[in-house]
């Protein structure tokens, strides 16, 4: 019915800018790319560990660090005789999750501290933007290495390390997105129909930064994965669960004779983070056109 | 000249407000020093002995007391005393820095000459292969984890090749009676690779960014005036608008400090690079609480004076904002 007449209100108006907008992101080729690359790392992290369920701490029945044209599907072993490949599946969901964690915590804190600033100027923001820049001198890896350290490595310490860490440059990005948009007819439309500050907020500003967010999100958690990559190589993963870096970090010793144990992990870490980045990329030419190729 | 001196106490007190932060921090965290110290040790009047320890280091005073002490100390310049390496925390640190400072340094250096070199080339021809290759470049930079680089890197110009060393910063068959000029080149050939790895993140994303303001400075008028003057390619490109195109990388330079000193604990765990890094992680492993508060200030505070001298470097660079001052 939409397509029958002009839009005649706004959210008509919108959804028609959100196909334009998915029609854009399919058109572009590197964003497709990402985005058929993220469904191969989703089937190998989460349908692959259905099919073999092996155990992955289990002795694989070969020789240890056999080369990776052994071992059938699972490329060569480890070594403690272990399948590399069976390790790298069942690793997938634990780095994609912590990721995943810390990407909504940074997102929700980013975006609360940059509504509130950008919103209520003045004092609230430059006491919020000291806050921001305090947190941003942090050193990163160090402080968020300190943290997981110190109170044990577990699924929430890293996902709140890297979360202390992370969230500045997104309160910046929705601070002067609200700064933006708070002058805009719409809001002063809004107001003078008497909406509350929160509703103006939450109902009226938000919802039109919320295309910024998501761009953020998923560059957020691309660097969130290379974050707990850098931390578990170091040793600072669960040792239960074995993520991709954790995995590169216990390969290291023996990577003269087992390139493959290195290799692997390390291979599925990039390939995800750039196919969040492709994504990230695609999200945000379609949503602002002018800014491709920059 | 008010808005620098405003700029330079900010910067003091955020400095302290990081002191206290990460004082508080490790204070919280379950376990001290001492339960690192004698792990098992003492047997039963284990707890006893533990208690003379921190009576001796002063871990029995109160929170308050013992953080005033420790600011105090911090301000004259004596950052304490490391139990577990037997020495004052300053000695432990000192042969550190220069390592980290060399590998930081030369990753920018590598990561910006030929960043903005690249990207200068791309922008000239915004369509080209080259061009859009450069993208596709970027993104492979940023998506490689630090570490994994490295460890390629050593495979395939260390073993594979036997190019380059792969470990340490000298040579240690190197005679002791070697001159400088050659410790230095055996240093220079040990810095290659972990600068490689270090440099390729931000290599990768200078390279964007320069492309992308060049782009923006190569369309505007007195690029176009400066062309109608008669002027060769070479002095437009270099003098008008490079000049003007560095100004965002000199921006993310003093606020992308912090992370080139984090990527520096994954390439020298690596590398077997004897820095601030690899100190860190290993005070870190036996709770040398003094250390790992001393390495944190330290790093937080060059970020903070990376940003100080950026913004004055800034003002200098563009006399306009010199001029708006805030």
């Amino acid at each position: 019915m939409a397509t029958a007449h002009p839009p005649s209100s706004a959210l008509e108006a919108t959804s028609a800018e959100r196909y334009q907008g998915l029609r854009m992101f399919m058109a572009n080729k590197a964003a497709l790319f990402g985005a058929v690359l993220m469904a191969i790392i989703l089937f190998v992290s989460y349908i692959l560990p259905a099919i073999f369920t092996d155990d992955k701490f289990a002795y694989a029945g070969k020789r240890h660090l056999a080369p990776f044209s052994e071992n059938g599907p699972f490329f060569g072993t480890d070594y403690l005789g272990r399948g590399v490949g069976l390790i790298v599946m069942h690793g997938g969901s634990t780095t994609l999750e912590v990721a995943g964690f810390a990407a909504l915590l940074i997102v929700t804190v980013g975006a609360v501290v940059g509504a509130l600033a950008g919103f209520y100027g003045g004092i609230v923001d430059r006491a919020l933007m000291k806050v921001t820049e305090f947190f941003q001198v942090l050193p990163g890896l160090l402080f968020a290495l300190v943290v997981v350290a110190l109170f044990g490595a577990s699924t929430i310490t890293i996902v709140l390390a890297i979360g202390i860490i992370s969230w500045p440059p997104v309160a910046r990005q929705t601070r002067s997105e609200f700064l933006r948009q708070k002058n805009l007819e719409y809001v002063k439309a809004a107001r003078s129909i008497g909406a509350s500050n929160a509703r103006i907020i939450l109902r009226t500003i938000l919802p039109n930064t919320l295309p910024v967010l998501i761009v953020q999100a998923t560059l957020t958690m691309g660097a969130a994965i290379l974050f707990e990559a850098g931390l578990a190589f170091l040793g600072l993963g669960d040792p239960e669960s074995l993520s991709w870096g954790y995995y590169v970090g216990l390969n290291r010793q023996y990577f003269l004779v087992n390139w493959w144990g290195v290799t692997f992990p390390g291979f599925m870490v990039f390939i995800t983070v750039l196919s969040l980045s492709l994504i990230g990329d695609g999200i945000q030419d379609a949503i602002n056109p002018k800014l491709r190729g920059r | 000249m008010k808005a620098i001196a405003v700029k330079i106490f900010e910067s003091f007190l955020l400095i302290l407000a990081v002191i206290v932060f990460n004082f508080v921090l490790i204070y919280l965290a379950p376990g001290d020093v001492v339960d690192a110290l004698s792990g098992g040790a003492f047997g039963d009047g284990r707890e006893e002995i533990n208690q003379l320890i921190r009576e001796q280091m002063g871990l029995d005073q109160p929170f308050h007391v013992q953080l005033i002490t420790y600011i105090g100390n911090v301000l004259t310049g004596d950052f304490g005393f490391s139990p577990i390496g037997n020495r004052p925390v300053i000695e432990m640190i000192a042969p550190r820095i220069f390592p980290t400072l060399l590998l930081a340094l030369c990753a920018l250096a590598f990561a910006v000459i030929i960043g903005v070199t690249i990207g200068s080339i791309a922008a000239r021809r915004p369509t080209s292969f080259f061009s859009g290759g450069l993208t596709v470049f970027a993104l492979i930079g940023f998506a490689m984890p630090v570490f994994w680089t490295g460890i390629l890197l050593v495979l395939v110009f260390g073993v594979w090749l036997d190019w380059l060393p792969v470990s340490g910063m000298n040579n240690l068959r190197l005679s002791s009676s070697a001159g400088f000029v050659e410790r230095a080149l055996d240093t220079a050939r040990h810095l290659v690779l972990p600068t490689i790895s270090l440099g390729v993140i931000f290599l990768a994303s200078y390279a964007r960014l320069s492309r992308a303001s060049m782009l923006e400075v190569l369309q505007s008028d007195y690029i176009r005036t400066a062309r109608a003057k008669g002027l060769s390619e070479g002095p437009v490109m270099i003098k008008h608008a490079l000049r003007n195109a560095v100004i965002p990388i000199i921006t993310v330079l003093g606020m992308e400090f912090g992370v080139l000193l984090s990527g520096a604990i994954l390439v020298e765990t690596v590398f077997n690079w004897p820095g601030l890094g690899r100190l860190a992680f290993e005070a870190v492993l036996t709770r040398d609480t003094n250390v790992l508060l001393a390495i944190l200030t330290m790093v937080s505070a060059t970020v903070i004076l990376a940003n100080l001298v950026t913004d004055i470097a800034y003002r200098l660079v563009d006399p306009r904002i010199r001029i708006g001052d805030v």
